[in-house]
């Protein structure tokens, strides 16, 4: 794999006001808070986390939904933000969105759809080869050439997936986000569009920034996790080591509830945590470490101290104060969580 | 009962006669197929409700009758200002279907007459109130939150406070009464209703992901305008304007049944009720029959509009 960094999130910060709190000052939620991620031409990074831990608010940022509140988004070398964005960086980079149903316009057919892209970046001469272009995406996709002159309305769903990918391939970009991109569909669709897309990042050498709370599917696509809690990242690592030895005890918590049916399966997970607690309000913050009102092994320091990134291996870093130092053993008192 | 399931069942044959042509199993080779393909969808559609072709045809006979009125009609000349006393008041009969007024002139003429006006005024406010209409209701709908929004909507909303036909005699009590006048003073009041139907579409669309991904890849302000979001304002707009046609001609009558609109010796329907109300009941026709006209074309307009309406909703699912 080239090293040479494609992506890289420098203490990337996404606030959104909300109001104003009961002192008067202004109140923020903080979806992205100080993430800091690289990203390497050619790998399929995958970012997992609960719902509302900022995982597609990362996506919107880098994208240029959003205009940061700090930090910097580099792209390609290329300091970047929602203003002012090259159109070539609007061409290498494309998003696929969760809704398939969306993100296609009802009123144009597949094959009106697939043209812009390439009208918007003058990729093709003439309508004719822009026809040709628009044919070549369906095949890419698996969809027969007809379907261009379908509505989106008369497609399944899995069929607007496949042109909302058909549509991100057509710039020819080098990056591409796909925000849980199967979530919204039947399983048996899901395993196609995962198999199309790990083909065609292997064919055309794509980088993926792969967003999913589905762990089971993280483990089968990603080179490397990072999982988000609460807008900070809690652990980044290589997808076996994620699996195998995670450090960060939101890691072994969330790979301990993933479902299995036999007890051997049960025997392979690395720590057993039981899952308890909901994620708190983003508004609202708890001091110290983020994670401190859920986590078993709570201790005095978590609840005044934020704990920093550690390194804990080859491209395995961690944020928890007891990292290596060995975590003790599960704090289940109820009442001290509480 | 009887009826009904028969009615049912040629439902049903219609529906599986249409399903056996779906585009799926024929294959669509080129967009002029397509575009005949979706032709075909659309009247599916549309007749699918008769009272829609009962409309379409009473549309259709009405427009017609207006640009043929010289030639169809038994007596063109009784048209303009022509007195024949001799035959004035007459029941309907043989010689005049449908009567004759006080100055001896004959009722059907006239009424087939005033169509053009009416559908000239009609045509003329939505052709002048829908394009403006819509485009405020886009910029608007596109420039959400922010000052074009509610300079835009504000201003709106201060034309729909005013009651219409308040305004439009206002307007066309200042100015000089006649057909032109009365048709400004309506289209000043008949545009908001579009800014607001487009607006709260725009707004609604300005956040669905495929206006979002045309922004993101870089698309132009007028693709987005007038490509992305347009398109789905359509279906309500033709909607609107389709209901409106019925609309804007019963303003138009009212307009001059208070002598504000056409003036005399040009027939008008609304002028034709009030200049008969005054030989009523003895002379009923002089008013019964404009009044029936009126009526039977706004119900035309309105079955057509409901029609359009059905035809265009293209995300319906139960005719997909």
């Amino acid at each position: 794999m080239a090293d040479n960094i494609i992506l890289k999130l420098d203490h990337l910060k996404q606030y959104f006001p909300a109001g104003k709190g009961k002192d008067g000052k202004p109140l923020f939620v903080k979806a992205v808070d100080d993430v800091s991620l690289e990203v390497k031409q050619g790998e399929i990074i995958g970012l997992v986390g609960e719902s509302g831990s900022g995982k597609s608010t990362i996506a919107y940022s880098v994208i240029g939904m959003y205009e940061p509140s700090g930090g910097e988004i580099i792209f390609d070398g290329q300091s970047v933000r929602k203003k002012g964005r090259p159109m070539k960086i609007k061409k290498d980079m494309q998003i696929v969105f969760q809704d398939p149903g969306s993100a296609l316009n009802p009123q144009q057919n597949i094959g009106e759809i697939l043209e812009l892209p390439l009208k918007v970046h003058k990729m093709c001469k003439n309508k004719a080869e822009r026809v040709e272009r628009v044919k070549e995406l369906l095949r890419m996709v698996e969809l027969p050439e007809h379907y261009m002159y379908k509505s989106p309305a008369s497609i399944g769903g899995g069929e607007k997936q496949m042109v909302a990918i058909a549509r991100a391939l057509a710039t020819d970009p080098k990056f591409i986000i796909l925000d849980e991109p199967t979530s919204a569909l039947d399983v048996s669709i899901q395993a196609k569009i995962i198999n199309m897309l790990l083909k065609l990042q292997k064919e055309k050498n794509l980088t993926y920034l792969f967003i999913t709370h589905d762990l089971s599917l993280m483990r089968n696509i990603a080179d490397r996790v990072a999982i988000l809690y609460l807008g900070k990242v809690a652990e980044i690592a290589p997808a076996e080591t994620f699996f195998r030895r995670p450090e960060h005890p939101y890691t072994q918590m969330l790979i301990s509830s993933i479902p299995v049916v036999s007890e051997e399966e049960e025997a392979l997970k690395p720590a057993k945590i039981e899952s308890r607690g909901e994620i708190p309000s983003p508004v609202n913050i708890p001091p110290g470490c983020s994670f401190h009102l859920r986590c078993p092994y709570v201790q005095d320091i978590c609840k005044q101290d934020d704990p920093v990134m550690v390194e804990r291996g080859e491209n395995h870093q961690a944020r928890c104060h007891y990292c290596g130092v060995g975590l003790g053993t599960p704090n289940n008192n109820e009442e001290e969580t509480k | 009962m009887a009826v009904s399931a028969r009615k049912r069942e040629k439902e049903l044959k219609k529906a599986l006669a249409y399903e056996a042509h779906r585009p799926e199993e024929r294959s669509i080779g080129s967009f002029k197929e397509m575009r005949k393909e979706n032709l075909k969808r659309a009247w599916y559609r549309f007749s699918h409700n008769k009272l829609s072709v009962i409309g379409l045809i009473i549309v259709v006979i009405v427009v017609l009758a207006a640009i043929f009125a010289g030639k169809i009609t038994p007596y063109p000349e009784h048209a303009g200002a022509f007195t024949d006393f001799a035959n004035s008041t007459k029941a309907p009969c043989g010689q005049y279907l449908l009567g004759t007024d006080n100055m001896g002139r004959d009722i059907l003429t006239r009424i087939v007459f005033s169509f053009r006006g009416a559908l000239k005024m009609a045509i003329l406010v939505l052709v002048i109130s829908v394009p403006v209409g819509t485009f405020l209701g886009l910029l608007a709908g596109f420039m959400n939150r922010t000052w074009v929004d509610t300079v835009i909507m504000r201003i709106s909303d201060i034309f729909l406070s005013v009651p219409a036909l308040l305004l439009a005699l206002a307007v066309a009590s200042i100015l000089k009464p006649n057909l032109t006048n009365s048709m400004l003073a309506i289209t000043i009041m008949w545009w908001p209703w579009y800014t607001r139907i487009v607006y709260g579409v725009a707004t609604s669309c300005k956040n669905e992901y495929y206006v979002v991904s045309a922004q993101l890849l870089g698309a132009s302000k007028a693709h987005i305008i007038f490509k992305e979001i347009l398109p789905n304002c359509l279906s309500p707009i033709l909607t609107k304007m389709s209901l409106d046609v019925g609309w804007v001609i019963l303003m138009g009558a009212t307009l001059s049944y208070v002598g504000m609109g056409e003036q005399p010796p040009i027939p008008s329907l609304g002028q034709m009720v009030s200049d008969g109300a005054r030989y009523m009941p003895d002379q009923w026709w002089m008013t019964i029959f404009p009044c029936l006209a009126i009526i039977i074309i706004i119900m035309g307009f309105n079955f057509m509009g409901d029609g359009i309406g059905d035809m265009l909703s293209k995300g319906d699912s139960k005719y997909e």
